[in-house]
């Protein structure tokens, strides 16, 4: 039978057979020929040898049979050039045709046809369409345009197809406006800087009107578009959200999650206390839930965008965790995200519920979903306090199943209970010992032996059921080894007498006998430290260990704002930014939420009151926490200095940049402008500090993305931390920067004000600040005046509490108001200060002292310095 | 946006390819059947994302779907459209199945070319498409220069679902409120969660342009109405209008206007459409309760009881009822009785099938079994799935009540009174479960 079935499907053959029908006068055979080879075409036969026939039969006044034809060009110019050329005279009389149907196809498939020489004869054509009386093809002209920019970028700037384009914008039918909209956005994320989309209050305008009229497809690609604005004010942005909210009852869940994502950007720039901002959140819940009615697919998609809309915005959902509820018959894939978002809206509130329905998962039998719904429950347990007995509780009866991966998953989750919870629920260790021999995952049995040795203590043979594992030692993974090793360790400070030879023997396996360098390390710093002092060893080992945080899997905040922007899109299902999976150039520009407006910079001060410019200028003094020029009256927060040139552009080839130092929500950021005043672009920013001595560093890469042509600024604001290297700098808050970019590396020194380093805990007890007080000696302290502030005792205590600097106490002495004040530096360096106000007086005085457990001496010079500024 | 698009049998041959984008190649073909298509393991997302390339895709039967990308596209907008293209075809040729697509390849390959454009989805109202996209050659195509017109408008115009100039001798229209009931109940009777999602699907065979303007007794609306002066009594429209949580309508619905007025008001497409959908949560009307007794009698044996009670007005009948309960997998035999109705054990799907006909309101009905078990060795508890539930009722449980439709049509002289209107209601389970 094979040997049959190869003499049947002859190729040659066949293809001669098609050449000689394809070449038939009769019009039904030619036709039935065409289709069989875009049949075989579609199967992956190679049937380009046909071309030239195929091509002959494209001059027809039958629809049907000249769409087959085109579909079989798209497909094979592209390895036939110099033939496809003889297709050319056919599409540029098609483009004349008096049927609009037919110059919409000549000039949506002549686009399609990806060779040089017939895109030379593509303009002319196109450029009529572009200007068609009729709709349906300047609609399909638009998204021609895309096409031939895909092919050759150049050529579509030369003949100006750009500016037509952005005509269309203007279009009486709303489907040529969505298609030009979507055939610009495509083409301007190719060209990041240049301002193609001019998003203007007018082009919005016109925009928001097409919205209503046309077809589901367009209302998206307008939507996606309008993300991209930027409102110039609160108002603007409200009046948009406004004319958007309605697409939330559309039937399209892509129309709704694209105007969802819209009002998610705004809504950033809105006031909180604006009643429109409640209304708006309200609005937003029923039409996420709706999501979840449609077909699967589309809940997985929108699923993963509530996950994130949780994490910006968790007060959305906050009631509607019962949609959440897994239903027996969901796709895994749906289970899996569900679960994920049921623990983020688990609170004290709802947890009873909660817990009931992760109970019920864990019985189920996708093995994925239950080890999750195991690791739901531990995660409930650390997240609400209030449940975590019972979360703990319904673990045992977990692990009372005695199924493998329940019992595992349980065991790893109670180990992080352990550390939330410290000295609480020790009492089920029994328990845990019970299903050691049946634990054969590495991370399970990693968590065992850290509960075996962290509780050594309290297990009576915790020496033997140690022993059992150090057996198979070179067998188990590295992470089983390293827990093993410290666990055994802690056992024998715990219990030195009994334990000595099993020591003995985990340390010679460790640095004698084992091939991992982090083991062998581990290895000898144990040795060394049991055998040179063992009571720092128990001090280093036993150590009481930092807490664990509530929430463990939360995305970045960047991350999650930038993902907040792309809402709807495949970035938002991987939750991953598009860099991380599109090539090339598209998907490489960040997206940002807009900046609340009114809150967090302060109104920088015009110029700096007189008494204050004798001082020498050290960043911002303490006058600048007052925040003179922002007025009374104004939200408190941390003060932002004005940005001062600290590189020179004729210093740097051309490059200028000033800046200023910001403290927002914790984070320490770096406030650059470059200036770019060469002549020639300037790419591949980055960014260096020398040591410096409070160990400042950029927290990652500098952000410009974008080539920064000439005469154009970008500001970047670059997060910073504290974990770089440590080197007393004179004075002490300046800072050394390199700057490189592609024409060389740049260096300057800037001072930042010590505002910056001041944490949010610096709040000290009353008590211990006055017992405190009392301590500092007198070498430590300093006294300084402060002049020309008129603000009473309340507004300066407010607005210092904004930079960090709390009032612990106040009181009033002969007409004079004393706050009693408390600094915390990054580095766990305490300013204790008090303040002399005489009401009516604006001179202030200021008396500081310091304590600081370890370092006192290496620091004495940072209170003189820090204050002799005021 | 959309790279390309491909359509498989169950076996992972191509029945349909259609590149749209140069940065899909010949090999995405093959790369989407090897890993997902032949995985061994079931479908664990349905966005696969194999050497920098995302593949979406859906299933319909035993037909694959998938639309391939490399860019960050509009995931929700891939979705909706693969979802629309399956709508599409079944306008056109039916079933989708792989003899109806391997004999409809040409037409499939044309309605590609117009309803998406270099990945940009286009107008895909079946109503336009049928106009223009025929499978009758020639004799089909438009002749006339206004015939051409009239459909490019229609295609790109405000209202590309309807055409001009349809005329009908008896001017009709049927309004039906599908509702599914989803419930999902705990052993001890307790409601976990239930809400209704509902559909009116509307046929409309009407001359001209007409305006449509739809009421029901959404509680927004009608609380509104008593506050302007009616004489109404307030408790009593309370109980007669429902609270919507939320609710989508089809293109044709002017969206602007039911967000400031919360009236709905379209021009309807011609013949059957779905005009809305909406859900609900509060005081819906649970058609059946099932109490279930789950009893296990040593290692080897089971003994299931299982009461269903209807909840509703005794003079309406509940059609086509049928309660699932599953069965351990190591089940040997299974003896049942049921007072009403048919009952079978139907090993293949681990469940006895209790089916009846016919059920009037306010009545109940109950099913014993006994089933024996192998014994296993298998440490694993049996999961105990849910009992579920189908049945189908003539009233909608949500409550809702269509109060009026009414049609304007200013050009020709029929009014809202010549227009013959039906309304039927029919509350169907979705997902109706009672844990046991």
């Amino acid at each position: 039978l094979k040997v049959i079935n190869c003499c049947v499907w002859d190729p040659s053959g066949e293809i001669f057979e098609l050449k000689a029908e394809l070449n038939s006068d009769k019009k039904e055979k030619k036709k039935e020929a065409v289709k069989k080879v875009i049949a075989s075409m579609t199967v992956g036969k190679d049937v380009s040898a046909l071309f030239p026939d195929v091509v002959n039969c494209m001059q027809t006044d039958n629809l049907e049979l000249k769409k087959l034809v085109y579909l079989y060009l798209m497909n094979y110019a592209k390895s036939q050039p110099d033939m496809a050329i003889m297709a050319v005279n056919t599409f540029v009389k098609d483009c004349e045709d008096p049927n609009p149907l037919i110059r919409a196809l000549a000039v949506r498939t002549m686009g399609c046809i990806r060779v040089d020489k017939i895109t030379e004869y593509l303009c002319e054509p196109l450029r009529k369409c572009l200007k068609d009386e009729d709709p349906y093809v300047r609609k399909t002209a638009a998204v021609c345009v895309a096409k031939l920019h895909d092919i050759n970028a150049q050529l579509v700037e030369d003949q100006g197809f750009l500016d037509t384009l952005k005509d269309l914008i203007s279009d009486s039918n709303p489907m040529v406006v969505a298609n030009a909209v979507a055939a610009l956005s495509e083409i301007a994320e190719s060209h990041p800087n240049s301002n193609l989309l001019d998003l203007n209050p007018q082009t919005i305008n016109k925009l928001l009107t097409a919205l209503n009229e046309c077809t589901e497809w367009g209302q998206i690609f307008i939507l996606d578009c309008l993300a991209n604005y930027m409102p110039c004010d609160d108002r603007e942005s409200q009046s948009i959200c406004e004319r958007v909210t309605p697409r939330l009852s559309h039937a399209n869940s892509a129309v709704v999650l694209s105007a969802v994502k819209v009002l998610m950007k705004f809504m950033e720039m809105l006031p909180k206390d604006l009643d429109y901002y409640g209304t708006l959140l309200k609005k937003l819940a029923p039409p996420l839930v709706t999501l979840l009615s449609a077909e699967a697919e589309l809940q997985y998609v929108a699923l993963r965008n509530i996950n994130l809309i949780v994490q910006k915005r968790p007060e959305i959902l906050k009631h509607e965790m019962k949609v959440f509820f897994v239903k027996y018959n969901d796709p895994i894939y749906v289970k899996l995200e569900k679960l994920d978002i049921m623990i983020r809206l688990a609170s004290q509130a709802n947890i009873a519920q909660v817990l009931a329905e992760l109970k019920e998962y864990a019985t189920e039998v996708d093995v994925d979903f239950v080890r999750k719904a195991v690791r739901a429950i531990g995660r409930c347990a650390i997240k609400v306090e209030q449940s975590a007995e019972r979360c703990v509780s319904t673990l045992l009866d977990l692990i009372q199943t005695k199924v493998n991966y329940v019992v595992q998953e349980a065991i790893v989750v109670i180990k992080d209970i352990f550390r939330k919870y410290p000295n609480k629920y020790e009492s089920v260790i029994a328990t845990l010992c019970e299903n050691l021999d049946s634990l054969d995952e590495p991370e399970a049995r990693a968590a065992m032996i850290w509960i075996v040795g962290e509780y050594a203590e309290r297990i009576d043979n915790a020496d033997e059921l140690l022993e059992s594992f150090l057996e198979g030692f070179h067998d188990e993974s590295a992470q089983v080894q390293l827990q093993l090793l410290t666990a055994i360790v802690k056992l024998f400070l715990k219990k030195p007498t009994e334990t000595q030879e099993l020591v003995q023997q985990v340390l010679s396996l460790a640095t004698q006998d084992s091939d991992n360098p982090d083991l062998r390390d581990r290895g000898y710093i144990y040795w060394r430290l049991l055998s040179t002092d063992p009571v720092a060893a128990k001090e280093v080992v036993l150590a009481e260990k930092p807490l664990i945080s509530e929430e463990t899997d939360l995305i970045e905040p960047t991350l999650l704002e930038e993902l907040i922007c792309h809402i709807g899109t495949l970035a938002s299902v991987y939750h991953k930014p598009p860099s991380a999976f599109v090539e090339g150039s598209r998907g490489v520009q960040h997206k940002r939420l807009p900046a609340r407006m009114g809150a967090g910079l302060g109104v920088a001060p015009a110029a700096m009151p007189a008494s204050l410019g004798g001082a020498p200028a050290v960043g911002g003094g303490l006058g600048d926490l007052f925040d003179l020029g922002g007025g009374v009256g104004m939200p408190t927060g941390s003060y932002v200095a004005p940005k001062t040139v600290w590189l020179l552009a004729i210093k740097a080839k051309g490059l200028e940049i000033s800046g200023t130092f910001a403290r927002r929500g914790g984070i320490i950021q770096m406030d650059l402008s470059l200036t770019n005043k060469a002549m020639s672009v300037m790419t591949d920013f980055a960014v260096q500090f020398n040591r410096n001595s409070f160990g400042l560093a950029p927290a990652g890469p500098m952000q410009v993305l974008t080539p920064l042509s000439p005469n154009q600024t970008i500001d970047v604001s670059l997060p910073l931390s504290m974990s770089g290297p440590v080197m007393k700098m004179e004075p002490l808050n300046n800072l050394q920067v390199a700057v490189k970019n592609n024409i060389d590396v740049f260096y300057f020194s800037c001072q930042y004000p010590l505002s910056l380093l001041f944490v949010e805990d610096g709040r000290f007890y009353r008590q211990v600040f006055l017992a405190t007080w009392k301590d500092i000696p007198n070498d430590s302290e300093a006294q300084f005046q402060i002049k020309d502030i008129h603000l009473n005792s309340d507004v300066a205590s407010n607005k210092l509490q904004g930079s960090n600097i709390f009032t612990i106490a106040k009181r009033t002495v002969e007409g004079q108001d004393m706050l009693y004040q408390s600094i915390k530096l990054t580095n766990g360096i305490w300013v204790l200060a008090e303040m002399r106000i005489q009401t009516g007086n604006p001179n202030y005085t200021k008396t500081n002292g310091f304590r600081d457990c370890m370092q006192k001496q290496m620091y004495d010079s940072t209170s003189v310095v820090r204050f002799s500024s005021k | 946006m959309i790279g390309g698009l491909f359509i498989y049998n169950h076996k992972g041959e191509v029945l349909i390819s259609r590149v749209y984008r140069d940065d899909i190649g010949r090999n995405a073909v093959d790369a989407f059947r090897v890993n997902v298509i032949h995985a061994r393991q079931q479908v664990r997302s349905p966005v696969t994302n194999i050497a920098r390339t995302s593949f979406f895709h859906i299933k319909r039967s035993n037909i694959w779907l998938a639309a391939v990308t490399k860019q960050n596209v509009n995931a929700a907008m891939v979705f909706e459209f693969l979802y629309k293209m399956c709508d599409v075809m079944s306008a056109y040729f039916g079933k989708i199945s792989e003899e109806n697509i391997k004999n409809n390849f040409v037409l499939i390959y044309e309605l590609l070319d117009e309803i998406l454009d270099f990945g940009y989805p286009q107008n895909s109202e079946t109503g336009a498409l049928k106009t223009f996209i025929t499978q009758q050659g020639i004799k089909g195509q438009p002749q006339t220069k206004e015939e051409q017109s009239q459909i490019t408008s229609q295609v790109t115009g405000q209202i590309g679902w309807r055409r001009e100039g349809i005329k009908y001798r008896r001017n009709e229209l049927f309004l039906d409120v599908l509702e599914s009931v989803n419930l999902l109940m705990s052993p001890q009777g307790q409601v976990l969660s239930a809400h209704v999602s509902g559909r009116v699907v509307m046929k409309s065979y009407l001359s001209g342009m007409p305006e449509c303007k739809f009421g029901m007794n959404d509680k927004i609306v009608i609380d509104k109405q008593g506050k302007g002066g009616t004489t109404d009594d307030p408790g009593k429209s309370g109980k007669q209008s429902i609270a919507i949580d939320d609710c989508t309508f089809h293109q044709c619905v002017r969206l602007s206007k039911f967000d400031s007025e919360r009236s709905i008001s379209f021009i309807p497409p011609d013949g059957e459409y779905e005009l809305m959908r909406y859900r609900t949560t509060k005081d819906i009307i649970l058609p059946f309760r099932v109490i279930p007794l789950v009893r296990e009698v040593g290692r080897t044996k089971l003994e299931v009881k299982v009461v269903i009670k209807s909840n509703f007005k005794p003079s309406l009948l509940a059609q086509k009822i049928e309660v699932r309960i599953p069965t351990p997998l190591n089940t040997s035999g299974v003896q049942v009785i049921c007072m009403k109705g048919k009952a079978k054990y139907k090993a293949s799907e681990n469940a006895i099938v209790w089916k009846i006909k016919r059920m009037a309101g306010m009545k109940e009905s109950q099913i014993s079994a006994e089933i024996e078990l192998l014994p296993t060795n298998d440490k694993k508890k049996w999961a105990r799935p849910p009992i579920s539930m189908n049945f189908e009722v003539p009233f909608a449980p949500s409550g809702l009540k269509v109060r009026y439709l009414k049609v304007f049509e200013s050009k020709l002289n029929y009014s809202d009174h010549d227009v013959i209107k039906w309304v039927r209601y029919i509350g169907r389970s979705g997902i109706y479960e009672t844990r046991c």
